[in-house]
């Protein structure tokens, strides 16, 4: 399932730049084709890059704006340090650990990926035109008719760049392709609303419910997520609650009986998607040279997975497990 | 599965595959003999007469469905008039430790008394290797085509429903009618006509003293049991036995038992490529299913086990032993039969039944080597039939593979045939498309496309070798432009195509004049109506293909060089000739360069897919419309079976960074790891190849188990098909097994005995094939993440 239109190589479909009619700009991290769990039917991902929440267990870190957006696998480097040639800032040298990168100077111009032919730096970033985008999204239309899916525009958080979104949304709308939003609900009511003019689904994900908890473990208040899911259901857009359970942030019975009440006590009645913690996310924390607490973490059990599941039908929801 | 089908299939996977050469005895003794005194026809139809009333028969404990070709399950025989492998083949065969078949010394040594000597000189082998010029010896030996009928019989046999209607005695009677209208006045091949009728006639004859022999077999049987079940079962046998194939089948049994007795006749007479197969059996037996079942006489168990004999059958007869080149490229036990699940009726309705279901469901309980089912998706196609294959493939034996029968019909329609004949027709041996009980589409032999272009490359020289092979298309450092290289290319395919025809011509003649097989000749239309054969234009459609091997391979050599050399002049074309020459040693950087920094055929990226379509359409330039003798013509086909591993070992170094000797691309598959935008991708660039101007095309994808486990996910997988099928795909299978299984069975060979893996157009055990073949299935690209 691995597809990654990010990244500078010539192996994946260049976004050819064409007559884009006033079409905005965005930022994004990669798109993933034949993606079976993010909405209904074969869908092609958007991973968007920035996210104002920290969620320490985060499973696409590289979506994170403050990192450094070239990764690097030493395993993969070869050592012709074209790379370091290749850098306009001088930002590259060679050591006993492969090339070294020295933060101070490196502008996150993506040049060295672009250089290296071995595959082992690349791009986590790119700028890209709605327009173009969606021409990269329509080609797997014929999937998307024979299964019922779509594009989904996930992160990062894509209602961090409102614009850029709205714009790739609506020309995905005139090809009538189905789209979905993969969000934390963290924005502007008012953005959140012009979102769901051009949104067939939201993946709504909800954390926990209490505040103080919330802001500890992701960085912000959830004020306004709470107020955005309750306002985007009264508004009858189409929404799935996603909870992803965390052991030891939100799988207690309690964090459980307060996202079932709050919930069950939405405008109208959504289904929810219980996302187990899992540790795929490893490999790419060590490739960004980062420490990950979640390394340590033990995914949740089936029978932890399962209680949550009941203490949420109870409540009359409609629970499914995974995406 | 119950007790019997168990033991039966325990007893199938403990025998071990050996030679037999009584077959090789008796065909030399009544050469011997009678070599001279007949037409030909006639004469391979005594011959055959000779076997089928000599040769040692048997029936198993427990077994219902009877006959062998052997005197014993996984007794192989060999065809010396074809070619006769000499005593150090014979030992070869016994020693070597892939596809091995067991041979006993004594054995040898009465093949160097009496079979040897006479074949000497006389095997058609040694006749076709006498005549050819050195150009195609070269061409030969330096690994650009495969010749599939230096050892085997043309082949590609697949049988319609008529043998479920007639049996011998109705087509003695039409050959009597077909002989008593022969018109010696205008007619001036009346003669010969008539020599093919007789000929079929005494098959005929064959066929039902085979069949009788049985019976009588049975019956001895009888007298002796002691179980009174086995007893009446052994009866049964008989009465089954007498009636068929001398008369029409009246229910399942029988039904199975007139297919089995006609497989086995055919693949007696000679050996033709991919044996045989009853194409749609599910369409065959459904009548009698029904029947059955509604009269109280037949349950869904008995049908079962009636199927499951039948299938257990056919794996106790692994493919005739090869020597040479031609083991190389296809070093396995299967034999092909390639059972047609679903597809058309011929009416154009659906032609899934209970019995479709029925058949999954013993394929997958046994899963066995052999017979490998395909299912066969049309609009018409119900999602459960095709959910219920992918819960099959979801166990990762390989099978079944599945292909698109409403683009398989457009091939059959744009080559001529009726559209009755394309509904009844399908896929048989790996992927090939043909007019079920209609057609002989012979496979002539793979065509190493890479191995083309680096002729091209190399004025015309094998590099490997330096001998001259091609024709001078001039030193590409002169070339100017892409263009000029892709002309040297052309030139150079269009040579060897036509030297491949020119041989394939008269190899082909040769058959029809010195081997003909008139007991195929009497179960495929049109041939008694013609009174020819089936190797000399007897059949209503008469089809040559080409296999054309490595298109990803060439398109991503092309692709580099037009990025690299003509584009952003990044190497020389200098540098990339030497570089290739010295396997890109010293070159690591470059070769990262060309394998990463290159548009790769697979990925959805029109600028690598375009140079595909072009490749494509001068294969399809080069040998669609050629004629063959038989009044029709030769088409394209891509199909690689395991060919693409020898064709790899011996080519270079190429440009798109594959080092010399390794793999090239399958089928139409990208190249290994080529791919990297996930299945959808791949299948949006196969897409844009023109598939219903070839006669098949082959598309290998790995899963890995972990992607499938869902309901969602299996639905997914059914989308994934009908897009592809939706987009003129021909054909896709998978391979879902992970890396690390594959490395554990690699250890301990012995535990994974029955991991079946999809090789090319089959399946095969992991551990039966040889290191590069593994190495290569572990190098496919994984679609996961």
């Amino acid at each position: 399932m691995t597809s990654r239109l990010a990244g500078g190589s010539l192996k994946t479909n260049a976004l050819v730049p064409a007559a884009n009619n006033g079409s905005l700009p965005g930022t994004i991290f990669s798109i993933i084709r034949f993606s079976t769990h993010d909405g209904p039917g074969i869908r092609t991902t958007v991973f968007m890059k920035g996210c104002p929440l920290a969620c320490w267990w985060c499973h696409n870190p590289e979506n994170w704006q403050h990192l450094p957006s070239e990764l690097y696998r030493v395993e993969r480097c070869i050592g012709c340090g074209r790379c370091i040639a290749g850098c306009p800032s001088g930002a590259l040298s060679a050591g006993p650990q492969g090339i070294s990168t020295d933060p101070g100077r490196c502008g996150h111009c993506g040049r060295c990926a672009d250089a290296c032919p071995a595959e082992a730096r690349e791009r986590t970033s790119r700028r890209v035109d709605a327009a173009d985008l969606v021409r990269s999204i329509s080609r797997d239309a014929p999937f998307y008719d024979q299964s019922g899916g779509g594009v989904t525009f996930s992160g990062g958080e894509p209602l961090a760049q409102p614009d850029f979104l709205l714009d790739a949304l609506q020309r995905c709308g005139e090809l009538e392709i189905h789209r979905v939003v993969d969000t934390s609900g963290y924005a502007e009511s008012g953005t959140v609303l012009a979102v769901a003019r051009h949104t067939d689904l939201f993946l709504y994900d909800l954390k926990l419910i209490d505040p103080q908890q919330h802001s500890i473990h992701t960085g912000v208040d959830n004020a306004r997520i709470l107020s955005n899911l309750r306002m985007l259901s009264e508004s009858g857009a189409a929404i799935v609650v996603r909870i992803p359970l965390i052991p030891g942030v939100n799988d207690d019975a309690e964090s459980i009986t307060r996202a079932g009440e709050f919930i069950a006590g939405l405008p109208r009645s959504h289904a929810v998607d219980l996302l187990p913690f899992h540790r795929a996310a490893d490999a790419k924390y060590a490739k960004l040279g980062l420490g990950y607490r979640g390394g340590s973490l033990a995914p949740p059990s089936p029978g932890c997975v399962a209680e949550a599941a009941r203490r949420l039908s109870d409540f009359g929801l409609i629970v499914g497990i995974g995406g | 599965m119950n007790e019997r089908i168990q033991r039966l299939r325990q007893e199938s996977l403990n025998a071990v595959p050996r030679i037999s050469i009584e077959r090789a005895r008796l065909v030399t003794e009544f050469y011997r003999e009678n070599a001279g005194k007949h037409s030909t026809p006639v004469l391979r139809a005594l011959a055959f007469m000779h076997l089928n009333r000599h040769k040692t028969i048997t029936i198993g404990r427990d077994e219902l469905v009877v006959g062998e070709r052997g005197p014993a399950p996984k007794a192989v025989p060999t065809f010396p008039e074809l070619t006769c492998h000499s005593a150090e083949d014979l030992r070869i065969l016994d020693s070597r430790p892939m596809t091995r078949y067991r041979v006993d010394e004594e054995d040898v040594r009465t093949y160097e008394r009496e079979v040897i000597p006479y074949w000497q000189g006389r095997s058609m082998r040694d006749r076709i290797f006498g005549r050819i010029p050195a150009a195609w010896k070269r061409a030969y030996e330096s690994g650009l085509f495969t010749e599939f009928m230096e050892q085997r019989a043309p082949g590609h046999t697949a049988l319609d429903g008529t043998i479920y209607r007639k049996g011998m005695l109705d087509f003695k009677q039409e050959i009597a009618e077909r002989l008593a209208d022969l018109d010696y006045l205008n007619d001036p091949a009346a003669a010969d006509r008539a020599e093919q009728l007789k000929a079929m006639d005494i098959a005929c004859d064959a066929a039902i003293l085979f069949a009788e022999r049985h019976a009588d077999l049975a019956e001895r049987m009888a007298a002796d049991e002691t179980s009174a079940a086995r007893t009446a079962e052994l009866h049964r046998i008989a009465a089954v036995c007498r009636r068929v194939p001398a008369r029409a089948p009246r229910d399942l049994w029988e039904a199975l038992q007139m297919y089995w007795f006609a497989h086995l006749c055919i693949i007696t007479e000679l050996n033709g490529w991919d044996a045989m197969t009853p194409g749609h059996l599910d369409q065959h037996l459904q009548p009698f299913y029904e029947k059955g079942i509604a009269d109280g006489a037949l349950t869904r168990d008995q049908a079962k086990e009636l199927i499951s004999c039948f299938w257990i059958k056919v794996n106790n007869h692994p493919a005739p032993p090869k020597v040479g080149v031609t083991a190389k490229e296809s070093g396995t036990y299967n034999d092909f039969t390639n059972i047609n699940l679903g597809g058309l009726t011929r009416e154009g309705a659906n032609g899934v039944s209970d019995v479709s279901y029925l058949i999954l469901e013993v394929a997958d309980e046994l899963h066995l080597l052999q017979p490998q089912p395909s299912v066969h998706i049309s609009l018409q196609t119900p999602d459960r039939f095709l959910k219920a294959a992918g819960r099959v493939i979801r166990k990762g034996y390989g099978y079944p593979s599945v292909f698109n029968t409403d683009e398989t019909v457009m091939e059959m329609l744009r080559v001529g045939k009726s559209i009755e004949d394309a509904r009844e027709g399908g896929c048989s041996g790996c992927i090939e498309t043909g007019a079920f009980g209609k057609e002989a589409y012979v496979l002539t032999g793979y065509l190493n496309v890479p191995k083309v272009f680096e002729l091209a490359l190399n004025d015309g020289r094998d590099p490997l070798t330096g001998r001259p092979v091609g024709p001078e298309t001039g030193d590409p450092r002169t070339f100017a432009s892409f263009d000029e290289l892709y002309a040297a290319f052309e030139t150079q395919l269009e040579w060897v195509v036509d030297l491949k025809i020119r041989v394939n011509n008269q190899i082909e003649r040769m058959y029809a004049l010195n081997s003909p097989a008139p007991f195929l000749s009497v179960v495929i239309h049109d041939c008694i109506a013609k009174g020819r054969d089936y190797y000399d234009g007897g059949p209503r459609y008469n089809t040559n293909y080409i296999q054309c091997c490595g298109i990803g391979t060439v398109t991503d050599s092309l692709s580099a060089i037009n990025t690299h050399v003509y584009q952003n002049r990044s190497v020389s074309m200098e540098r990339l000739l030497k570089t290739l020459s010295d396997n890109f040693e010293g070159e690591e950087t470059l070769r990262r360069a060309l394998l990463n920094k290159t548009p790769f055929f697979g990925n959805d990226d029109d600028r690598a897919d375009a140079i595909m379509q072009r490749v494509y359409a001068s294969l399809f330039a080069a040998i669609d419309g050629q004629p063959n003798t038989k009044g029709s013509t030769y088409h394209l086909n891509m199909l690689s079976t395991t060919c693409h591993v020898y064709f790899g070992r011996m080519l270079g170094a190429t440009p798109n960074g594959r080092l010399a000797g390794a793999p090239e691309s399958d089928g139409t598959s990208p190249s290994h790891g080529a791919d990297r935008n996930g299945p959808t991708a791949v299948i949006q660039s196969l897409a844009k190849m023109d598939q219903i101007k070839s006669g098949g095309t082959l598309l290998n994808m790995r899963f890995l188990p972990g992607m499938l486990q869902s309901e969602k996910d299996l639905e997914q997988l059914t989308h994934l098909i009908r897009t592809y099928f939706r987009m003129n795909g021909h054909h896709i299978q998978f391979n879902v097994v992970d890396t690390d299984t594959l490395r554990r069975a690699q250890a301990a060979p012995a535990e994974y005995r029955d991991l079946l893996v999809r090789v090319a157009g089959y399946s095969d055990y992991f551990v039966d094939l040889d290191r590069y073949h593994q190495e290569e299935i572990i190098s496919r690209t994984a679609q996961s993440k």
